[in-house]
């Protein structure tokens, strides 16, 4: 028995009482599923994240990147993770949220509007192998079931890497881009397990590569995790992460 | 009167083929929620589970409702420890009851059987919490007595961050003074430790709990040489970071596996316990499940649920198949030579039938022997469950008779093993089947006229089958259920 369940209630009866409500922009915001405790008094990121130092930052020793550009969730109500089939996924993730939303390079503080939503970009550097996205979320006092997650960043390679693959772990489903041309699509009811779904090889270009990624989830905590694997299967380390 | 036995026979194989696909979960009302391992308790079962309340059998395969646990909350355990029964609960819901600040509490108490005049559960103590707001809820607690050290351990948690490690006093059930919580899993819940042959294991039930059939609840193991972790799986994972190994997922027509439980009956038998989110045989309800538990490479798996239908059965010993004392009947034809016409056209050649032999076997009891296998039909045994005869824990007992007829395999009472021209139901003539650790079976008749032994079908020689004690370490207790 988990917070799913009880989303998953909330959910049946926010179904019954609202209509359907797998459209992309919710009329109205999901409510939170926590109801703020005694200790709720003073919410942060800090736990979880810092800001995305000016240095350049390597991937961790087991290769996962931890320096993100995030984009404050959107609303996306859904009761259920089941829901998120392949076909689903690609059409929500082809709704245009935002403009250039797949080919924008944000910047740390730069807003877009989604509906009637200003949402902002962080760039964080994550503390754990994870970017746990639930935290983000919660910390910032923005929704925390129902939502999607913009994810960006830029990898430095020193140089041309051929046959690598890009190893994703998500909560719930998500969904990868390398330059952009996707490299991978997780969907159904997942939990976020490291090198959960990986990519056919692709090319590490020499210099700049941009990742984009999108997450979506239902109830449950969100998070995702990143690396790429060379044809040995092993972490691809000799990256520099620069966030633009 | 061949047409009329001709249809009967049809008949019987028609019904063989319908039985081969069933495979069922508990009987009675095994309607629960998050049980907990199952205790033995004065020659009855019991399991707990969300909610309070929870299940008793008398046999280990009738459950009905009747346990008593108070508290409510969600997903108890249960050990015994000495001559008391612990019970570890979470008082909250994991989100059901308003959030995640949960609570982990434990009680004592003397029986589990709410008739005994000893029925009377202790104060509950409170060893573990969360406040809502951390990476962890305190519910879905899963106990462990080491019995290299008798240290008590308790996991808990859900999705909703770490699955974290407590231990207790196992003398009083108290946090053991000044233990720190470890945090050893992610994305689990339900978690369950268990010992083995030096190594640790948290199992841990994946996906997504309470939405019937579109459940995708599944278990998951992770093995540690230290009961603090790391927790790794078969690919090297840490659970910590999502790992985890199959131990069971959906299967047929009962979906989403949680909340995993042992049972060691005796050496190389044991069973596991869960529930299963959604029977579709019973309006997709969620039900006890008892499977065997094999290990396998030293590591946990979910044994089958003995399907019924036609098998050759092979002794392990040689791999001779048990048979009917009988003549060998030749079929028609001989070799074809050693240098055949290429170019002749090819025929199918039919089986050998009941019908072509059964007219040369004796009319009363015949003795059975081991011999290697024909695909003939003396060497073929059609294993149906005996509805209204009850079980044992995981299965119903059922009859062994040859293909096509009700001649029946039987214990005596010199401890051999015969076929009884008809089946009667007599419990001499029902056999508990128990798949092993190793993935072989057990079979043992229900009763051994005028012995109070519990005694097994052993080859006591290549050929020679015999009832007999059982023991894991010999392949004359072992048999395997080979469909041709």
């Amino acid at each position: 028995m988990s917070i799913k369940t009880k989303a998953l209630l909330f959910g049946v009866g926010l179904l019954f009482l609202a209509g359907p409500v797998l459209h992309a922009q919710p009329e109205r915001p999901f409510r939170q599923m926590d109801d703020p405790t005694k200790l709720d008094t003073v919410r942060s990121i800090a736990g979880y994240f810092t800001p995305a130092a000016k240095s350049k930052k390597s991937p961790d020793a087991d290769g996962f990147i931890q320096r993100w550009l995030l984009l404050e969730p959107i609303s996306k109500p859904n009761f259920t993770n089941t829901v998120f089939t392949d076909s689903y996924l690609r059409k929500a993730f082809d709704t245009l949220y935002f403009p250039d939303q797949f080919t924008i390079l944000p910047k740390n503080g730069e807003k877009v509007r989604v509906g009637d939503n200003e949402l902002t970009w962080h760039a964080l550097d994550s503390k754990n192998f994870n970017v746990k996205l639930f935290r983000f979320a919660y910390g910032l006092h923005k929704q925390v079931y129902g939502v999607i997650f913009w994810a960006v960043t830029i990898v430095n390679s020193p140089e041309e890497v051929k046959n690598v693959r890009m190893a994703v772990g998500s909560n719930s489903a998500s969904m990868w881009w390398l330059n952009g041309e996707e490299a991978v699509l997780l969907s159904g009811d997942r939990r976020m397990v490291m090198d959960d779904c990986v990519s056919p090889r692709l090319t590490l270009n020499k210099g700049k590569n941009i990742i984009r990624g999108v997450v979506i989830n239902g109830p449950g905590m969100s998070d995702f995790c990143v690396r790429f694997l060379d044809e040995n299967g092993e972490p691809v380390r000799n990256l520099t992460i620069t966030g633009k | 009167m061949m047409k009329t036995k001709i249809i009967e026979l049809s008949a019987i194989a028609l019904i063989s083929v319908c039985f081969a696909a069933t495979a069922t979960a508990q009987s009675g009302k095994p309607f629960i929620h998050d049980p907990s391992t199952i205790m033995e308790c004065d020659g009855k079962y019991y399991t707990f589970g969300t909610g309070g309340g929870g299940l008793i059998s008398e046999d280990g395969w009738i459950w009905n409702s009747g346990a008593v646990r108070p508290g409510g909350g969600a997903a108890p355990d249960a050990m015994k420890i000495g001559d008391r029964y612990l019970i570890v609960y979470g008082a909250t819901g994991g989100g059901l009851g308003g959030g995640h600040n949960g609570r982990i509490l434990t009680m004592w108490n003397k029986t589990l059987d709410p008739q005994s005049p000893d029925f009377q559960y202790s104060e509950p103590i409170l060893v573990a919490q969360s406040d809502g707001i951390e990476d962890n809820d305190a519910i879905d607690p899963g106990l462990l007595l080491d019995p290299n050290d008798g240290r008590l351990w308790c996991s808990y948690g859900t999705y909703f961050g770490f699955i974290r490690l407590i231990e207790l006093d196992p003398q009083t059930g108290k946090r053991v003074e000044g233990n720190k919580a470890i945090d050893i899993a992610i994305d689990c819940e339900a978690t369950d430790l268990e010992y083995r042959d030096g190594w640790y294991y948290l199992l841990g039930t994946h996906g997504t709990c309470c939405d019937g059939a579109n459940s995708t609840y599944n278990i998951v193991v992770g093995r540690s040489r230290s009961v603090t972790g790391p927790y790794l799986d078969n690919m090297g994972r840490d659970m910590l970071r999502g790992g985890g190994k199959m131990v069971l997922s959906a299967g047929g027509r009962l979906i989403g596996p949680g909340h995993f439980g042992r049972l060691i009956l005796e050496e190389g038998v044991e069973k596991m316990s869960c529930h299963y989110e959604a029977d579709l045989d019973q309006s997709g309800r969620s039900v006890l499940g008892i499977r065997p538990l094999l290990w396998k490479d030293g590591w946990p798996v979910a044994g089958d649920i003995f399907r019924e239908g036609t098998y050759e059965i092979e002794s392990v010993r040689r791999g001779y198949a048990l048979e009917l004392t009988v003549d060998f009947i030749r079929m028609p034809g001989r070799m074809r030579g050693f240098r055949p016409d290429p170019d002749e056209p090819i025929i199918s050649i039919p089986s050998q039938e009941l019908a072509d032999v059964i007219h040369t076997w004796p009319a009363g009891e015949i003795d059975v022997r081991i011999g290697d296998y024909m695909s003939r039909p003396h060497q073929q045994w059609t294993i149906t469950a005996v509805p209204d005869a009850g079980g044992y824990l995981g299965g119903p007992y059922y009859r062994i008779v040859i293909a096509g007829t009700n001649r029946a395999l039987a214990a005596t009472a010199d401890a051999e093993v015969i076929t009884v021209p008809e089946f009667t139901g007599a419990p001499e003539q029902l056999w508990r089947i128990d798949q092993l650790t190793d993935g072989t079976y057990r079979i043992m008749p229900k009763v051994v006229p005028g012995s109070d032994e519990n005694l097994v079908l052993v080859s006591v020689g290549d050929s020679t089958p015999s009832l007999g004690r059982f023991d894991m370490n010999s392949d004359n207790s072992k048999w395997n259920f080979r469909s041709h």
